[in-house]
């Protein structure tokens, strides 16, 4: 067994079920929680629950909200001071920033956005070329860092000690950057990399309000709703709904694509998706050349269709 | 101002990849482009020194053949580039970062570095970070929106389910560039004529004296992620359409 940290990232004083996965791939060896500028107590149940032997609760001196740097330097600092061999986290927005200063830090190996991290033999896999192709990498060196992309890891209970431990440090900030400001999001309500489910619209949505139909149905089932290039395009969703090769690489459990034809670059945001689903009234429509389940329909039927069935 | 932007050569997204061997694809016949994010530098570093002169220059790792990547980035309006040759398909982000670093510091600083938000090929997320950690640089990546004042940049980042957080820091720093950031330009046939005779420096990654086999990550295989076979179509009327997919997924994919 070795010493591995897993960063964990809370929303709202739960631990985020993405995180969960990733303590399961860290399944084995001796966990380490890392929480930082949180309250552990709040989240030591759960974390004990999914597999943590020990939860550190880190505390630095300074803004710690406002400075990426001072968090990596702290977390770096933890690293050291318990002597973890890995560290893994989430290959979300924050995950992939601090862990990317955290090796650049720490002058050490990064492997990013993997699908499965062998821990113990040093050997990841992660899409290359947008899902076009998986590489098996070989880490060097003693240590190394890993996120892990969301929902590729089913979380399962191991139950675990889960001793907080206090751990204060006063590495300085760099003073580098400082947030000023943080912009509260559109409509969107959950993060499309982070959703086990996505339910897109594509060009054939027609209007922004007719997200609403897909809306209803996400809410129904935890999903979170996407957007083609096209719909963007057009000004029917923001930018930061676009799934794609210009817009987010997500990897769900299940991808329903409503009115999508099914182009390369939007494949290159979704392929890796377990299940997909199409809805084209175009029985022709390239993407049911490559998905998993297909309806040749008219999406303002077939969506309000689904939604009154899942709610029975 | 002199901007520097780091410029990845990579397959075309649109191109089908070819392995060949058990760690390498066949570069021969594909098309190559500048890494899409990249673009995004490009059209922002061309259009802050048309406001306020000065010059742009690209840098690039890459084999021989990613000179065409670097006069496409000519073509929309960088001044020079440079050029660190290396033989192999994937240099790790580490040893790619220090290349990066000496070719930037052999040409003399810069007020400001751009590079994509991560590279579409290895999609490693991480060399624009190790670069600001050799220059002792700021840096932000996943930038969608810049301003520049009095020394300062202020940029915002998304950073999930729609929310943005705005970052203020000094100059020199680098920026990794988002969709968002403005809309790269298409060349016209005389931008392209003039890219065909400027400067390319290059310089043999040998001759930097780093050691190629101190590799943080190596790629062991490439495989090809199989194509789904083309969808199970769900037939009936609507309401057994939808009643048949809800049941599937419940029952046999298990994802509701
Ligand atoms: C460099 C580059 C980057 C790109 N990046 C991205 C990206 O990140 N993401 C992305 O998505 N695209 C991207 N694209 C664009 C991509 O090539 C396609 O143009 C885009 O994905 C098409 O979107 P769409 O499927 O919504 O629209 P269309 O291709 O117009 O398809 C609409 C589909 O809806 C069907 N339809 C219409 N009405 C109905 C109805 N009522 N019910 C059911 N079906 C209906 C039609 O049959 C059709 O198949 C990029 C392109 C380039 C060149
Ligand atoms: N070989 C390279 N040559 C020039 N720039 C690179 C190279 N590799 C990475 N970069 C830059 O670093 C960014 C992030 O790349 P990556 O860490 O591979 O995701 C890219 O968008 C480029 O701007």
């Amino acid at each position: 067994m070795s010493k591995t940290g897993v960063l964990i990232e809370i929303d709202n004083i739960e631990v985020k079920d993405t995180t969960l996965g990733v303590l399961t791939a860290a399944a084995g060896e001796e966990i380490y929680a890392l929480v930082l500028d949180n309250d552990a107590a709040k989240v030591k149940d759960k974390l004990a629950l999914y597999g943590a032997e020990h939860i550190i609760s880190i505390t630095a001196t300074g803004d710690v909200a406002a400075s990426p740097d001072l968090q990596a330097q702290s977390i770096a600092a933890a690293i050291k001071e318990y002597d973890l061999k890995a560290v893994l986290g989430t290959a979300s927005s924050t995950g992939k920033d601090l862990f990317a200063r955290i090796a650049s830090i720490m002058d050490e190996p990064l492997v990013s956005d993997c699908v499965e991290v062998n821990i113990a033999e040093k050997k990841a896999k992660k899409s290359h070329f947008s899902g076009k192709t998986f590489a098996d990498l070989k880490i060097n060196g003693d240590f190394f860092l890993c996120t892990i992309r969301p929902n590729s890891i089913e979380p399962a209970e191991a139950p675990a000690a889960g001793n907080i431990i206090e751990f204060n440090t006063d590495v300085k900030d760099p003073g580098f950057i400082k947030i000023i400001e943080t912009k509260k999001g559109g409509k969107e309500k959950l993060d499309l990399t982070e959703a086990p489910v996505i339910i897109t619209g594509g060009r054939a949505i027609r209007a922004a309000e007719n997200y609403k139909m897909l809306e209803e149905c996400a809410d129904l089932i935890g999903a979170a709703v996407g957007a083609s290039r096209a719909a963007v395009d057009a000004g029917f969703a923001p930018h930061s709904m676009q799934v794609g090769q210009t817009g987010k690489t997500v990897s769900p459990k299940l991808y329903i694509a409503c009115g999508v034809s099914g182009a390369v670059q939007h494949f290159a945001g979704m392929k890796t998706s377990k299940v997909i689903v199409a809805i084209n009234e175009d029985k022709d429509a390239p993407i049911f050349g490559k998905c998993d389940y297909g309806i040749v329909g008219d999406i303002f039927e077939v969506v309000p269709a689904i939604t009154s069935k899942l709610k029975e | 101002m002199k901007i520097f932007v780091c410029v990845k050569h990579v397959p075309d997204t649109a191109a089908s990849i070819k392995l060949a061997g058990e760690t390498g694809f066949d570069d021969s016949e594909i098309k190559f482009i500048a890494s899409p994010y990249d673009e995004y530098g490009i059209e922002e570093a061309v259009s802050l020194v048309e406001k306020n002169d000065g010059e742009v220059v690209i840098v690039t790792v890459g084999k021989d053949n990613a000179v065409s990547t670097i006069r496409s980035a000519m073509a929309m309006g960088a001044h020079r580039a440079i050029l660190v040759k290396i033989d192999s398909q994937f240099l790790d982000s580490s040893l790619t970062a220090k290349a990066l670093k000496a070719a930037i510091e052999q040409d003399g600083a810069g007020d400001l570095i751009f590079t994509g938000k991560g590279s579409v090929d290895t999609e490693s997320f991480q060399t624009q970070y190790r670069l600001a950690e050799l220059l002792e640089m700021p840096v932000v990546n996943e930038v969608s929106s810049l301003s520049i004042d009095d020394g300062k940049a202020v940029v915002e980042r998304e950073i999930g389910g729609g929310e943005k957080q705005v970052i203020e820091m000094n100059l020199p720093c680098i920026i990794g560039a988002d969709r968002g950031l403005n809309e790269p330009r298409y060349p016209k046939f005389p931008d392209i004529m003039k890219a065909k005779k400027k400067k390319i420096h290059e310089i043999e990654f040998s001759s930097l004296e780093l050691d190629e086999s101190k590799s943080m990550v190596e790629i062991e295989k490439l495989e090809l992620v199989p194509e789904r076979s083309g969808a199970k179509m769900i037939e009936g009327s609507v309401n057994d359409q939808a009643d048949q997919l809800v049941k599937i997924l419940k029952q046999d994919e298990k994802v509701l």
